[in-house]
């Protein structure tokens, strides 16, 4: 069949999704769990290598009643924030510093892209060696792993500024300052965001693999902690709270980029003359 | 970099507010610019010598590669003449740093800011207060004929709209004098011809001193009180030609004898 006889087919099923979305995601998820507790039934495994879906909501919903949930996820939740922050920050300010001056990139991009062939998880005991258990290990965690995007997106986004708007800005007699506010800033958000969007994701394993290599409280020592005690249960309800933490945090980023670039995303007006 | 446009040469003195000045606002010395390159770089303009008298619509003409963007940048403060020197007269009143306004072939409108906000910028950018600043932005967008786009966001206007709005934002902050090189000509012939009558207006209106590059021999001779042509590579004055056609002019007058003449003489220069 030629693809063009695919087409109508394809755009129709995008045309259902559009109209029946959030019906038919319900749908997808109620087979997938149906699919989930059929499976753990007929091959009659038991709840310590698969709970069933019922487990799992019974054990979360236990958790959640007598605080332990909410607390650890407070925790790490808290950790995740700091270190996006103060990732975020650094990055930004070194980001915009690497975009002006060619002398400052040549100098620390050997390290900066050296960093990159680290793996966190293998720094991550360094870190908790260093700065003890707390949470202020892990939030260094997240801040570094959160770090590298950001600033190349900072970097990429602050190059692509447009050369005609910065002669505009020049002829209009723009101080340093007015030029970062009213073009830089502005014409760099859409990628910056972009990597933002991803730091908030990264932020999160950031702040697990922190806990997993040494910590009291948060998600991934909860999880550490039912693993060792084959409640697995309990292991599956605290990954899906860092799957809903991972994707609210990603939803709130969308939201700012909504927010912040209207003048890409607001419906066209009825088409002027 | 420091512009090279503050030396007040031509008239000693402002003259009192009001009265009208018989002598030039802006006067180009023996300026040539030299892009560094291999060898001896390359010439752009060479030994321009001109004036502008106030409120004169000034026309540029000249082959492609001639120097004209490289003048309009040079009198707009972006590139440093390498040898002569740009001087404007001492403005009325306060000695403040004279203005200019800018249009280029874009719009080169800000994405993000509306229709309004993009009017308002340079007056931002002044320090005036918000609140002014949209009322004079709002002035603007009726004297460019675009009430109801206020709130518009650039991707949602037309070329010729979106040149529209490059020209008020240029004439808002009141420039001393106003640069457009070649600002329609990305547009269309029509809307091109439309634009062309639309700046006649906006001039006399506002009553400013206009230096223009443009492709258009007729354009030229419709719009301006005198022609400057540059020749090729390097561009050198070639001929400083006054248009004494009567005003209010009309594409009519495209078909009479003195407009022919003056074309012929202006495409025999141009190389
Ligand atoms: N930034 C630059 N660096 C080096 N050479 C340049 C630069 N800008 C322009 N030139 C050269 O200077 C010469 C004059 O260019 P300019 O843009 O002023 O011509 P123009 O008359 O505006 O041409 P057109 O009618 O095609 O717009 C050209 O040969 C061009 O290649
Ligand atoms: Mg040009």
């Amino acid at each position: 069949m030629k693809p063009a006889a695919l087409e109508p087919l394809t755009l129709n099923a995008v045309r259902l999704l559009r109209r029946h979305g959030h019906w038919l995601l319900l749908v997808s998820l109620l087979a997938a769990l149906a699919a989930w507790q059929i499976l753990v039934t007929l091959a009659k495994l038991p709840a310590f290598i698969l709970p069933s879906p019922v487990q799992v909501a019974a054990r979360f919903w236990a958790a959640l009643t007598d605080g332990s949930l909410l607390r650890h996820t407070f925790y790490t939740l808290s950790e995740v924030i700091a270190g996006l922050l103060a990732g975020s920050l650094l990055a930004t300010l070194l980001g915009y510093g690497l975009a002006r001056s060619h002398t400052l990139e040549r100098l620390l991009s050997p390290y900066l892209v050296a960093s990159q062939a680290i793996p966190i998880v293998a720094v991550a005991p360094l870190l908790v060696i260093w700065f003890g258990p707390g949470m202020f290990s892990k939030v260094l965690i997240c801040a570094l792993i959160v770090f590298f995007p950001v600033l190349v997106n900072t970097v990429v986004g602050l190059r692509a500024v447009p050369d005609n708007l910065r002669d505009l800005m020049r002829a209009m007699r723009a101080t340093r300052l007015q030029t970062l506010r009213h073009l830089e800033i502005p014409a760099a958000l859409p990628v910056f965001l972009g990597g933002l969007r991803i730091g908030a994701t990264l932020s999160v394993i950031g702040a697990v693999v922190g806990e997993f290599v040494g910590s009291d409280r948060g998600l991934g020592f909860l999880i550490n902690v039912a693993r060792g005690q084959y409640d697995t249960a309990l292991v599956f309800a605290a990954i899906f709270t860092l799957i809903v933490l991972a994707l609210a945090l990603y939803g709130l980023v969308i939201l700012l980029e909504l927010r912040l670039l209207r003048y890409q995303h607001a419906p066209r007006p009825e088409a002027p003359r | 970099m420091k512009a090279a446009l503050d030396l007040p040469v031509c008239c000693d003195e402002a003259p009192p507010a009001g009265s009208p000045r018989d002598c030039a606002v802006l006067k180009v010395n023996h300026l040539s610019l030299t892009f560094p390159g291999e060898r001896e770089g390359l010439r752009a303009v060479e030994d321009l010598t001109f004036e502008l008298r106030e409120q004169e619509f000034v026309c540029v003409l000249g082959p492609s590669g001639s120097g004209k963007s490289t003048l309009v940048r040079v009198l707009a403060g972006l590139l440093r003449p390498t040898s002569g020197s740009v001087h404007f007269a001492p403005l009325r009143g306060e000695g403040r740093p004279p203005r200019v306004g800018v249009v280029f072939q874009q719009a080169n409108l800000m994405p993000w800011r509306t229709v309004v906000e993009n009017i308002t910028l340079p007056l931002e950018l002044q320090g005036v207060p918000l609140e002014a600043a949209r009322q004079q932005a709002a002035e603007m967008v009726e004297l460019i004929g675009l009430q109801g786009f206020e709130d518009t966001w650039p991707r949602d206007l037309s070329g010729g709209m979106a040149q529209r709005v490059a020209l008020a934002r240029a004439l808002v902050q009141d420039p001393d004098l106003l640069l457009l090189d070649e600002p329609f000509g990305a547009l269309d012939a029509l809307t091109r011809e439309r634009m062309g009558g639309e700046l006649l207006r906006l001039w006399q209106a506002r009553q400013k001193t206009v230096l223009m590059v443009t492709h258009s021999i007729s354009e030229a001779l419709l719009l301006s009180d005198r022609v400057l042509v540059l020749t090729a590579r390097p561009g050198r004055l070639a001929l400083d030609l006054t248009v004494n056609l009567p005003r209010p002019r009309d594409e009519e007058m495209r078909y009479t004898a003195p407009f022919g003449e003056l074309a012929r003489r202006l495409r025999a220069a141009i190389v």
